[in-house]
């Protein structure tokens, strides 16, 4: 029955019976990161940015919902009957909507291709809408966006900083949501994804989840490290490790749970509704949910482990750990378990 | 002696919940019978179709916009949109640089040139008419005995302006009808005579040419009005402040106009704002100095207001359209309809999940978020009322993500009690402990999660905040309903037979999750080696319960932990079987 060994599988790694080395192996995962975000940073450069959405190139946009044909040249030729130069774009968003974007159009210039899109595609009078944005609209919400990434990768390291009593769990909980944010985005890049406005909602809700994914991890590691410098049985490194496989599997449901409703948005959104607010935001939420909580695992733990490691009163109390290992291993005459 | 275990402290806390939930509904409630609340959120929008239009105001001489120039450039939309007619129309300012407009439906051609015109304010002086002629000549004059102009007119103030299709564009008009006191597109040229409406009085007039633009206003103010004597009185009067040229000029139309003497329509001169009359003051004196003060029946209120409306005219700001959106109803219902779908999709999976990992537990979770639901939902209800909180997509979209965040708290605690169990405790002090544990992480966690929406709704704009909001009040639902709700109904469950005895379908059952008790009574630690007794359960229940009511607290747990290890065995069976 497999909620039995799920069951199972949480004791084991609860005694530790069952354990992954995730501070152990830490240098593999710090370089596949490393290698991740470089490819992330690489494959915009490579590529000329982003995919950016109209609202950050300025234009006009038509929507035509309902509509049984989608072929793409009626589109066209409703732009180009009213502006020979423009080149629009043409996309089939959704199962019975078009998408038509073109450079920005005056007014009387729009009043005709929507008319002309009201013949071409046989639809009725409102369900043709039309929209224009400025240049320097999607300007403001990015730039406004990145301002409240600052202040709140602040106010957020402050916060923990206090509630943890130690920078080095901030740090290394700022580290991995960077590292977070730049592989999304390098796979928003990679897979063409647009940019919008909701995308960048999108961003900076991962940032609050990953953040809040590393939060309740390093509460257990804290817990379990509380007497970390006085503990003979486990070394620091292990109880950092014991922590993070007892939190596994609420890691786990917890990741499943938050993603069950992002993913049915998303997947209703693709088949029935079309690019639109929602499948943005849940795309770059689906993305952001699964690469924060591995990167709680892997880099925010890890590296917390790693920058106290070296601390004296931590070496001190490793060697007494081994030391002690290294004596009962010789007493029974078995392998002490890892 | 009062009993004050935790069952009974459970007990009054859900009872809290559920006078807290009541107060709210009944707000709400009473909110939708006597005032404008409703019982279903109210909308934003993309989800109930309009047209939103972000302007960025533009101020003569390309300087930097003020806070306060922003308002009064609200304000001016306000005035030009509420008078064109559109119900319901809502400006609000993003960022301290835009004004955005949301409208419902789709705006015609004039109100949206309308909305862009940058605010023109004129003082012409007055040539027929006065207050409370609103509505149009029933019998127009004939033709014949219209007036004639004589010769030119030789200064603003001249009768001879008046030409008898002028007179008959004055007679015609009805400053009754809404249509007429549009705010105009277009004004009359400067140098030609109007005919314009004062809404305030009701009254029409013929006007002539402009003699002091709007741009000559250095600035306006209110107070009270004073006395010769310098003794303040209890009128409020409008003061005006005129740059060089405009004190100038004035000073020479004050001179005619006074020279004309009260009682004739031509010793008042008018206010013309957007090609509506702000005021018709009459002329008690020449102003030589460039500070005139306008007095009569002011409120203090409508004093403000003057002052404020001349201050535009000091400072003409135009609006460069920045982006119009248009939303159409059926796409804004069909969106929010697709929304709601995929959210009862994604929380039914959710509800599904955890029954699979947390048996009967799961129910507590579902119920938990029902629970979390109803409160974010009257909330949003009444914020929409109280604040004109309007419920996005971006928001609805928040509620949805809300849904995982929401359901963690509940896994977090979860996990700690069967850690706690883990560890050989008996149920109720194993909710008790986790829940001690639990709690830290929760209210760590949720901080860094309202650290975020807080951030988000001040620093963002457009729907990053409608986004910021639902995200914050639902970690705020999410904190009160596991506190209030989620703890207590585990607190009273840990007492039930179903739950207290691990039976397998509870989601708590030791055995499966390892248990081993750590205390076994009468001295005896567990060896971690010792393989666990098996006991078989009481066949007669009653008798057990009734037993279990005699013992002591230390033979309780003892039998707890025995029926715990019988429970283990039976299952450990069943895998065998497997």
């Amino acid at each position: 029955m497999s909620r039995t060994s799920f069951a199972t599988f949480g004791n084991e790694l609860y005694s530790g019976k069952r354990s992954y080395p995730f501070v152990a192996k830490r240098n593999l995962w710090f370089l596949i990161a490393g290698l991740a975000i470089l490819v992330s940073i690489i494959i915009p450069v490579v590529k000329g940015g982003f995919n950016l959405g109209i609202d950050f190139r300025g234009g006009s946009e038509f929507t035509v919902s309902a509509t049984g044909n989608t072929d793409t040249a009626i589109g066209e030729a409703a732009v180009t009957d009213v502006v020979p130069d423009a080149v629009p774009r043409v996309t089939n968003i959704a199962a019975d909507t078009m998408r038509v974007q073109t450079e920005r159009l005056t007014d009387d210039e729009t009043l005709s291709v929507r008319d002309n899109l009201i013949s071409g595609y046989g639809v009725g009078e409102d369900q043709v809408t039309s929209s224009f944005v400025g240049p320097t609209w999607g300007e403001d919400v990015s730039r406004q966006a990145l301002i409240g990434f600052g202040v709140f990768v602040l106010l957020a390291a402050i916060l923990m900083a206090i509630y943890f009593r130690t920078w080095k769990m901030a740090l290394a909980a700022m580290a991995a949501l960077v590292v977070v944010m730049v592989v999304t985005a390098g796979l928003y890049s990679l897979s063409n994804f647009e940019v919008t406005p909701s995308a960048i909602i999108g961003f900076l809700t991962i940032l609050s989840y990953a953040l809040y994914d590393t939060v309740v991890v390093f509460d257990k590691i804290r817990e379990n490290t509380a007497d970390g410098a006085t503990s003979t049985r486990r070394t620091f490194a292990e109880q950092v490790n014991l922590a993070v496989n007892q939190t596994l599997v609420r890691s786990i449901n917890t990741s499943v749970v938050a993603i069950l409703p992002v993913a049915s948005i998303l997947f209703i959104g693709s088949f029935l509704l079309g690019a639109g607010t929602l499948q943005d935001l849940s795309l770059a939420l689906f993305i952001g949910i699964i690469l924060g909580t591995l990167g709680t695992i892997f880099i925010a733990a890890p590296l917390y482990a790693a920058l106290r490691l070296n601390e004296p009163e931590l070496k001190k109390q490793e060697k007494k750990v081994l030391d002690r290992r290294a004596l009962e291993s010789v007493s029974s005459g078995a392998h002490p378990a890892r | 002696m009062p009993r004050t275990g935790p069952g009974t402290a459970a007990k009054r806390t859900l009872v809290w919940l559920g006078a807290l939930t009541a107060l709210l509904a009944i707000l709400l409630g009473a909110g939708s019978y006597w005032s404008t609340a409703s019982w279903s959120p109210r909308l934003a929008l993309d989800l109930e179709g309009g047209t939103q239009m972000i302007l960025a105001p533009r101020v003569q001489g390309g300087s930097e916009i003020t806070p306060e120039q922003l308002d009064q450039a609200v304000e001016i939309i306000r005035q030009r949109v509420d008078g064109s007619g559109v119900a319901e129309a809502e400006i609000n300012t993003q960022s301290g640089q835009n004004v955005i407009v949301s409208l419902p439906g789709t705006p015609d051609p004039q109100t949206r040139d309308l909305i862009q015109a940058s605010a023109q304010m004129e003082f012409r002086p007055v040539l027929a008419g006065g207050p409370g002629q609103a509505a149009a000549a029933e019998t127009p004059t004939p033709d014949d005995q219209l007036p004639k102009p004589a010769a030119e007119p030789k200064d603003a103030s001249d009768p001879n302006w008046i030409t008898p299709e002028l007179y008959k564009q004055f007679e015609a008009l009805d400053c009754l009808d809404p249509a007429a006191l549009e705010p105009a597109e277009e004004t009359a040229p400067a140098d030609q005579p109007m005919v314009a409406c004062e809404p305030d009085t009701q009254g029409k007039y013929i006007l002539g040419p402009v003699e002091v633009p709007g741009t000559d206003i250095s600035t306006a103010s209110y107070g009270l009005q004073r006395s010769p004597q310098g003794q303040a009185l209890n009128t409020w009067a409008v003061n005006i402040d005129f740059n060089d040229e405009g004190t100038e000029t004035f000073r020479e139309v004050t001179e005619r106009l006074y020279a004309i003497g009260t009682g004739d329509p031509r010793n008042q001169f008018a206010i013309v704002l957007d090609g509506r009359i702000v005021s018709a003051p009459t002329t008690n004196a020449v102003i030589a100095d460039g500070n005139p003060q306008i007095s009569g029946n002011f409120t203090e209120e409508s004093a403000a207001a003057l002052a404020e409306q001349l201050k535009y005219g000091a400072l003409p700001i135009s609006f460069e359209i920045q982006s119009e959106q248009q939303i159409s109803a059926t796409l804004g219902a069909d969106q929010l309809r697709l929304g709601l779908v995929a959210g009862l999709i994604g929380l039914l999976l959710v509800a599904v999940y955890s029954m699979f990992q947390y048996r009967l537990l799961g129910l507590v979770t579902i119920a938990s978020l029902v629970v979390a639901g109803v409160l974010t939902y009257l909330a949003i209800c009444i914020l929409g009322w109280t604040e004109n909180y309007r419920l996005s997509l971006a928001g609805v979209a928040g509620l949805i993500v809300a849904i995982g965040q929401t359901a963690d708290s509940f896994i977090v605690y979860f996990e700690r009690i069967r850690d706690e169990l883990r560890d050989g405790r008996g149920l109720i002090s194993a909710v008790e402990n986790g829940w001690r544990r639990a709690k830290r992480t929760v209210l760590a966690s949720k901080a860094v999660n309202l650290l975020a929406a807080l951030v988000l709704y001040f620093v963002a704009v457009g729907n990053v905040r409608g986004f910021a909001f639902t995200l914050g009040l639902t970690a705020i639902a999410d904190l009160v309903v596991v506190f209030l709700f989620t703890h207590p109904v585990l607190r009273l469950l840990a007492r039930t037979k179903f739950f207290g005895e691990g039976h397998p379908w509870s989601g708590l059952d030791p055995s499966r999750l390892g248990g081993i008790p750590l205390y076994r009574g009468a001295g005896r630690l567990r060896d971690p080696a010792e393989k666990p007794v098996v006991i078989a359960r009481a066949k007669n229940k009653g008798a057990s319960a009734e037993a279990e009511r005699r013992m002591t607290i230390a033979e309780r747990r003892r039998a707890e932990q025995q029926k715990a290890l019988a429970g283990r065995t039976g299952s450990s069976q069943k895998e065998n079987n497997e």
